[in-house]
């Protein structure tokens, strides 16, 4: 034991480190690698937004591939023993693992992302994405000329169903001959399985092509076979300059300083959800790419900037629901509880929604 | 040329020692990696090995976490040690892991809310019996067909995903959770949950269960018949047929063990660590627990410290992940060292590399005399 004693002795003596400098340590935690540059590459430009903001003040760490199981436990239970003082959970799947580290470190200000779960240290904040794919929608119609929208999905979750759904009644309201098709491919990252989707989209005459998965491979496919495609969650032109039309990018980082500075204020408060879009600046419209014609590209705006203003609600009736049962009345804009829960296309559309 | 020959002299000191060996060659190479990124290589190491045992800040819950990250890859590295030893290849434990977890959460959520004490027995059955099967599927096809277990194998796990997929978002998904996917937490179902057994431990049932097999399969790789018959399908196959064994048995028994552990594997996961039926339910278990059952050198009491060790990497590689922000593929890398250095340092016990020079010189054409 003496030897193991000296031996630890000598290495924690190589313990030299800043942990001790500053005053408020933040974790982070992805369910990818933050060079995916789609949904773990956002959450990391609003980390390094956290560290250029508050320069040595507050300490960020991260740790990227964590799976949504056991593990994320782990990894965030040894992530407040090692002294962070407030974690953001970054994907849905850490909800439940999130609400029981936040039971253990109470002292440990929680931020989760897109989940429903909250606790005296733990709140939760999600994007009105749908409010991008208004204004992606409104693009995808106005440019196709097969009139025919292909859309590569992840899950049917509510999330995933009401882009489908906004992004449909924008394309239409923009070319009343537009149809869409949608590929559910059952994961969140695999740009072999979302080039396959959006190969098969492109031979059934799809020449636009939405994403709500998060790799750049659909953006190269849709280079190499001369269609049109959305950036997902960041502006991924540099994959395909032609294709490119426009991105919704996720626009995390005024929020995470926002947050990190209320918890070192003292006025960070658990149990808030927030849910922040165009107009608070979590939802970014990308550039607008030349071969969207001029018109087209103020009318996006427009779009854009009514959201931000609350003129425009992209939920607004008349609306009915895929089987031809009435949703909203004319003039009626659709209620946060519906679209949390969303689980029904709206009419128009074809095919079922997996159950 | 380079040969490589069988040692003369077995040295029962190097093969105890091969391992330790091993481990101090994956620091110093590591120690390398890690100082070529900018980072420590003594704090990484430390981060890695001795943390997560001895540090005062994290070993308390690192601990038991180290016995909960390693049952189940022991479990199922145990299973699949007896089929590589006969040359059976069970390439898709992580299927056969998943569907486990899918007939033994089925059973639990059918029977939610009922309270009573047969239902965690009757999961536990499930979940053998989800493994048994899906490693039947390889086992009859190779059997009546020929066909390649590795490869049947191997594309039923993805076979298996998709319907762990289906049923996260369908058929087992919670009616309480606003529709997003996941089934209930059924580690939240005292009737069906696998808790820990003792605070702070990290032994839950899976972990008793994970010992009592090491146990039993020890006892029945030396003492029984079927233990003798199966290594011996593997080292000699002909002579095993002589001898009377009967291959189709041999195959469907491991098979059947390693697809029951497993499936048994997932059962326990399920229940108690991972709480709830998800789509990324499956990390890697039973992928990893091949490299477990290497390690081990197929060996069911070296399987148990094989899987410690592994798990110790991964805590302790999480650990120096966001100690030091170093990245996860050279977490990754520096278990494949590991890896690498094991089957090396085995290989060079029992075997020695020569320079055998004589053989170049017998190639070069002699003066042709007369």
């Amino acid at each position: 034991m003496k030897i193991l004693k000296i031996f630890s002795l000598v290495l924690s003596t190589f313990m030299v480190s800043g942990v001790f400098a500053s005053d408020m340590k933040v974790g982070f935690i992805y369910i990818g690698p933050p060079g995916d540059h789609g949904w773990n590459y956002q959450h990391d430009v609003g980390r390094q937004a956290v560290d250029e903001a508050f320069g040595g003040k507050v300490e960020t760490v991260f740790q990227e591939n964590v799976p949504e199981s056991a593990d994320a436990e782990r990894v965030m239970t040894q992530m407040a023993l090692s002294g962070a003082d407030m974690i953001f959970a970054t994907s849905f799947g850490y909800m439940d693992p999130v609400i029981n580290v936040a039971k253990k470190f109470p002292n440990v200000k929680f931020e989760h992302a897109t989940g429903y779960k909250t606790a005296d240290n733990v709140s939760t904040y999600s994007a009105r994405f749908y409010e991008g794919r208004t204004v992606i929608g409104h693009v995808a119609g106005k440019m196709t000329k097969s009139n025919k929208i292909g859309y590569v999905a992840s899950y049917p979750i509510p999330e995933v169903v009401r882009g489908i759904n906004s992004a449909y009644l924008a394309a239409k309201a923009a070319n009343p001959n537009v149809e869409f098709k949608v590929i559910w491919i059952f994961t969140w990252y695999d740009p072999a399985k979302e080039a396959d989707a959006a190969k098969t989209l492109i031979q059934q005459g799809a020449d636009v092509i939405m994403q709500h998965v998060d790799s750049s491979a659909i953006m190269t496919v849709a280079e190499e076979a001369g269609v049109y495609a959305f950036g997902q969650a960041s502006d991924m032109s540099e994959f395909g300059p032609n294709a490119h039309l426009t991105a919704i990018i996720n626009g995390w980082a005024p929020y995470y300083v926002k947050r990190v500075q209320q918890a070192m204020d003292g006025t960070w408060k658990g149990g808030e959800q927030t849910f922040d879009g165009i107009g608070a600046g979590m939802v970014i419209i990308g550039n607008m790419s030349d071969k969207i014609p001029a018109n087209v590209r103020k009318e996006a705006q427009d779009l854009a900037d009514g959201i931000a203003s609350g003129d425009i609600h992209p939920f607004t009736g008349p609306v009915n629901k895929q089987d031809g049962s009435p949703w909203l009345a004319s003039g009626e804009t659709a209620d946060i509880g519906t679209l949390l829960g969303m689980n029904f296309y709206v009419e128009g559309i074809e095919g079922d929604i997996p159950q | 040329m380079l040969k490589i020959e069988p040692r003369k002299n077995h040295s029962n000191f190097l093969e105890v020692s091969a391992p330790v060996i091993a481990v101090f060659l994956t620091m110093i190479f590591g120690g390398f990696l890690f100082l070529s990124m900018g980072k420590n290589p003594f704090e990484a190491i430390k981060l890695i090995f001795w943390d997560p045992i001895m540090s005062p800040t994290f070993s308390e819950y690192s601990r038991p976490q180290l016995v909960i990250k390693a049952a189940p890859l022991i479990l199922i590295a145990l299973g699949l040690s007896f089929g590589f030893r006969a040359n059976i290849w069970n390439i898709g434990a992580e299927g056969q892991y998943i569907m486990g977890a899918l007939i033994s959460g089925s059973i639990g959520l059918a029977l939610y809310p009922l309270d009573s004490m047969v239902i965690f027995p009757l999961m536990i059955l499930g979940g053998i019996i989800g493994g048994v099967l899906w490693a039947m599927i390889p086992a009859i096809l190779k059997i009546r067909f020929n066909t390649n277990e590795i490869l049947v194998s191997l594309m039923l796990v993805y076979v298996a995903e998709q319907i762990l997929a289906l049923a996260s978002v369908g058929f087992l998904r919670n009616p309480e959770g606003l529709g997003f996917p996941g089934s209930r937490d059924l580690s939240k179902y005292p009737s069906a949950a696998n808790p820990e057994l003792i605070a702070n431990s990290g032994i839950h049932m899976g972990v008793i269960f994970s010992i009592i097999a090491v146990i039993v399969l020890t006892y029945f790789l030396i003492y029984h018949r079927l233990g003798f018959q199966i290594k011996l399908l593997g080292q000699a196959p002909k002579a095993s047929k002589f001898s009377g064994v009967n291959s189709n048995y041999i195959i469907i028994f491991c098979l059947g063990l390693s697809g029951g552990l497993a499936g048994v594997a997932g059962m326990f996961e399920l229940t108690g660590p991972a709480g709830l039926i998800n789509i990324d339910f499956n990390v890697g278990y039973g992928f990893t627990a091949i490299i477990v059952a290497f390690l081990g050198r197929l060996h069911p009491i070296g399987i148990l410290f094989a899987g410690l060790l592994m798990s110790l990497t991964y805590v302790g590689g999480e650990l120096a992940q966001f100690m030091l922000n170093i990245p996860a593929a050279a977490i990754q890398v520096f278990q494949g060292m590991l890896l690498f250095f094991l089957l090396s340092t085995d290989l060079l016990v029992s075997y020695k590399i020569s320079l055998n020079l004589s053989n170049l010189k017998t190639k070069k054409l002699k003066p042709f005399k007369k």
